[in-house]
């Protein structure tokens, strides 16, 4: 129990998530910074404005219902720190994995994504309010894409748990070679789930000044955005558990480094990609993911279907 | 011929060059060599003609009389603009432009700056 | 809640979308924009005004400061209409040195506009390195002038600062690094799939409609209406130069970029035209105090456009009456035209499309009376008598302003 609690809040639960994902967000400040020929910020930049945020004032409008306002930001982080608990970080087997955890990950995962646009939506101000529908229509345009590339291994890996997929790839290597596209499409969707360029639609600085996150300061804001960097962490989790199988074999220190290395070069691969394209309008964006990715992923099913039909034989 | 990710190699190669900005104030800075900075005044050469007060576009200077054929000029950090245009407009040259910019204070009062010409013995700028 | 769905969001005046204030009224539903109404004069100095108080010679340092990025457009245009009225016979060097920093200006503003329209689209990448650039051009301007915005190089009758053979070099070598890299950008513009995207098809307005609703500059050259006051009214040293005039026909945003860029490449051969043919001679000649009775309009195409100044001057040291007509206040009014139907997400970059230099436009303030309907125009007199009568009924009298601040002015 106590060792259970230990796990959930400290490492590799919340502490470690929090603590991880600042790091996180340095190394693609400052790889961003480096690729645009800048300095970029110092490693304590992200607790700093953790801090910062943290210690204003939350100024909450008028209009607005204050018991939706304020519950948002915190589901948001509740359910993606819920979901890493799911994910392995080293060695086969996560912290608590049951058949069937890759549905819940995937449905925990979309959660903040609907209380953005629920925070948006109460947020009761015309930007949010925009803000808040491309979110919504966003998330129709990226999550069929991005649950059938994480769905088509599992088929292939004859099982529903994550711990389980990773295991049944770290075993039979050569077989983890199918899913390369679905590691292209996963990335993709990945962008579009995380908001990021050039899928920051919801968030267009330049258009709707913040989005769903407009009226929102303080405590509240550091929560939405500390969900949001946290999330980075457990999507780059997620795809490293179920497209990178290696490194599972090792014993802790080693297998953490490995895990470490994993994460870090999905959320680098982020960053460039953050940084050579420019911002998609809603339309051009749902064009582009029901013409060119779905297909894609849909291609990446069929090829994991036949494999795992000529395997089985 | 388009191509998605056009700047990859560019953004890529950028990671090894050094960065293109200079780290003010910790890094030294200067404007090249005419940069019209802070006004410099020479009070033994004023006659007191007054043309730059005549031609200053916000009136920050003043040239006074303190004796005979003496004058001292007081200039008005906040409200120059640096255009240097008295410096042009003076027959004698008797001011110049330095290339001094750090000039921000936090009393308004000292941004009144006195140039005084020698007395008999060490001159006294006060600043 | 409402009959229509229709969604009414201020863009502005304060909006990280636009770089100084302006008040767009949309009208959406959904995500098309209906209506669109613009409200300008939020960034009104008074500068008019403010010139018929001062003498020429402090004039040109007040009409350099309309705008910080055709600063040096603003005053050449101010001194030659008040050459044209002394008649006063400037020097060629003083032409060559303004027509050189002119273009040296124009580079600077079409590599700030090509960072600006990259950051109103999302891309970042290209702000930054586009501004890197144009710190080479800073730099060489600094180098020359003596500062890097606001140059006050122009005087009554030429310029103040003559150009050393170092400095010439200084030119030549940083336009050659600047040319490399102006090609680069124009191949990212013509290739990147993400920026074609965004920029083409996205605020078009046709041939026709340009020529109608008075658009100037790069904006009106990108819809095939060639026209550039450079070649068409030459003034300073452009009748010397040889150079192409752009147009594009794709009437779009993306023209618009294409246009600017490939400007750059025609200002960087006319500054080495310039450089390398530099005449010898005076820099000025002697301006009289008190310009003679008449009035002059100049024309200078800056690089948003054509600006005209006109300057009324009765005989005495300081104008009767000056008046300026920025680009952006031509241009403003297509915007309207071309956001019509359109999605809100373009907003931004139609508007950046411009070059919208708002400081340059606001020469006139529209004020609302919620009270009165219809609009009337009074005079300065009317103004200054009603503001005064305006102020007394509320406790305060500043009609005895004037005395009181001259007063005031001699104790510092």
């Amino acid at each position: 129990m106590i060792g259970d609690l230990f796990h959930m809040l400290i490492f590799p639960g919340f502490l470690f998530l929090v603590v991880f994902a600042l790091a996180a967000e340095w190394v693609d400040r400052k790889f961003c910074a480096k690729l645009q020929n800048r300095v970029g910020p110092p490693w304590y930049q992200p607790l700093a404005d953790l801090i910062k945020l943290a210690a204003k004032e939350d100024l909450i409008p008028e209009s607005v219902d204050r018991g939706m306002f304020m519950f948002t930001p915190t589901v948001a982080l509740a359910s993606v720190v819920t979901a890493s608990l799911y994910m392995p970080i080293w060695g086969r087997q996560a912290l608590f994995s049951f058949r069937g955890d890759v549905i819940v990950v995937l449905y925990l995962l979309t959660i903040p994504t609907v209380t953005f646009f629920l925070g948006g939506w109460y947020s009761r101000s015309v930007y949010s309010m925009i803000g808040a529908g491309r979110t919504l229509m966003q998330l129709f345009a990226y999550e069929i894409p991005l649950f059938v590339s994480i769905l088509a291994p599992a088929l292939l890996a004859n099982t529903w748990s994550i711990s389980e997929m990773s295991s049944f790839y770290r075993d039979h290597g050569w077989l983890a070679l199918f899913n390369v596209i679905g590691l292209g499409v996963s990335l993709v969707a990945l962008m579009g789930k995380l908001e990021r360029v050039p899928f920051d639609i919801p968030e267009a600085e330049t258009e709707i000044v913040a989005g769903s996150f407009t009226e929102y300061s303080g405590r509240l804001l550091a929560m939405f955005r500390l969900a949001i960097s946290v999330e980075m962490i457990v999507g780059a989790t997620l795809i490293g558990a179920v497209f990178l199988p290696f490194g599972l074999d090792f014993g802790p220190p080693i297998g953490f480094a490995f895990y470490l290395a994993k994460t870090l070069a999905i959320v680098a691969g982020l960053t460039v990609f953050r940084t050579v394209f420019a911002r998609l309008r809603i339309d051009q964006m749902i064009d582009f993911c029901w013409k060119y990715v779905a297909p894609v992923a849909f291609v990446q099913l069929l090829v994991d279907l036949v494999v795992k039909g000529i395997v089985t034989t | 011929m388009k191509r998605p990710g056009r700047m990859v190699r560019e953004v890529l190669d950028s990671v090894f060059r050094k960065a293109a900005t200079t780290r003010y104030p910790y890094g030294k800075y200067s404007m090249p060599g005419k940069f019209r900075g802070k006004l410099d005044f020479c009070a033994e050469k004023c006659i007191g003609c007054r043309m730059c007060m005549k031609d200053c576009p916000t009136n920050a200077i003043t040239i006074r009389k303190v004796g005979e054929k003496q004058f001292e000029a007081e200039i008005d950090l906040a409200r120059c603009i640096y255009c240097a245009q008295c410096v042009d407009a003076c027959p004698k040259k008797a001011l110049e432009a330095t290339g001094d910019f750090e000039l921000a204070g936090i009393d308004r009062a000292k941004l009144k700056v006195v140039y005084r010409g020698k007395p008999a013995s060490e001159p006294e700028k006060k600043t | 809640m409402h009959e229509s769905h229709d969604v009414k969001v201020p863009i502005g005046p304060q909006h990280p979308a636009l770089k100084e204030p302006e008040s767009f009224l949309v009208t959406l539903n959904g995500e098309k924009i209906t209506q669109l109404g613009v409200r300008l004069g939020y960034n009104h100095r008074g500068i008019e005004k403010a010139c018929e108080e001062r003498t020429y010679v402090q004039d040109v340092y007040l009409v350099e400061r309309i705008c910080g990025i055709c600063s040096h457009s603003h005053a050449t245009c101010f001194v030659q209409a008040v050459e044209e009225i002394a008649a006063l016979d400037v020097p060629r060097r003083a032409k060559y040195i303004r027509s050189l920093i002119g273009e040296l200006e124009r580079i600077h503003s079409h590599l700030l506009w090509l960072g600006v329209a990259g950051h109103e689209i999302g891309f970042d990448t290209l702000l930054m390195y586009t501004w890197r650039d144009r710190e080479v051009v800073m730099d060489l301007l600094a180098e020359i002038t003596g500062n890097r915005v606001n140059y006050g190089m122009n005087t009554l009758g030429g310029v103040r600062r003559d150009i050393s053979p170092e400095q010439k070099q200084a030119v030549l070598k940083g336009i050659d690094a600047l040319e490399e890299r102006t090609k680069y950008y124009i191949g990212i513009a013509t290739e990147e799939t993400t920026i074609l995207k965004r920029l083409s098809g996205v605020g078009v307005i046709s041939h026709d409609d340009t020529i109608r609703l008075g658009v100037v500059g790069p904006t009106a050259r990108a819809s095939g209406v060639e026209r550039d006051i450079r070649r068409d009214d030459p003034y300073a040293a452009y009748d010397e130069l040889s150079f192409k005039v752009i147009t594009t026909n794709t009437n779009d945003v993306f023209g618009r970029a294409v246009v600017r860029l490939l400007e750059l490449m025609e200002s960087y051969s006319m500054v080495r035209q310039l450089v390398n043919n530099l005449p010898d001679g005076p820099i000025a000649v002697k301006a009289p105090r008190k310009i003679p009775a008449g009035d002059a309009f100049s024309r200078y195409e800056a690089p948003r456009g054509e600006d005209a100044h006109y300057v009324k001057a009765n005989g005495t040291d300081k104008p009767e009456r000056v008046k300026v007509r920025a680009p952006t206040l031509a241009n403003v009014q297509a915007v309207a035209h071309m956001l019509k139907e359109r999605y809100l997400a373009d907003l931004p970059i139609v508007v950046a499309a411009i070059d919208p230099c708002f400081s340059c436009t606001d020469r006139l303030l529209a004020v609302v009376d919620p009270h009165e309907t219809g609009s009337g125009v009074i005079t300065w007199g009317q103004l200054h008598s009603y503001s005064i009568e305006w102020y007394r009924r509320r406790g305060v009298d500043f009609s005895r302003l004037n005395e009181t601040f001259r007063a005031g002015k001699d104790n510092g």
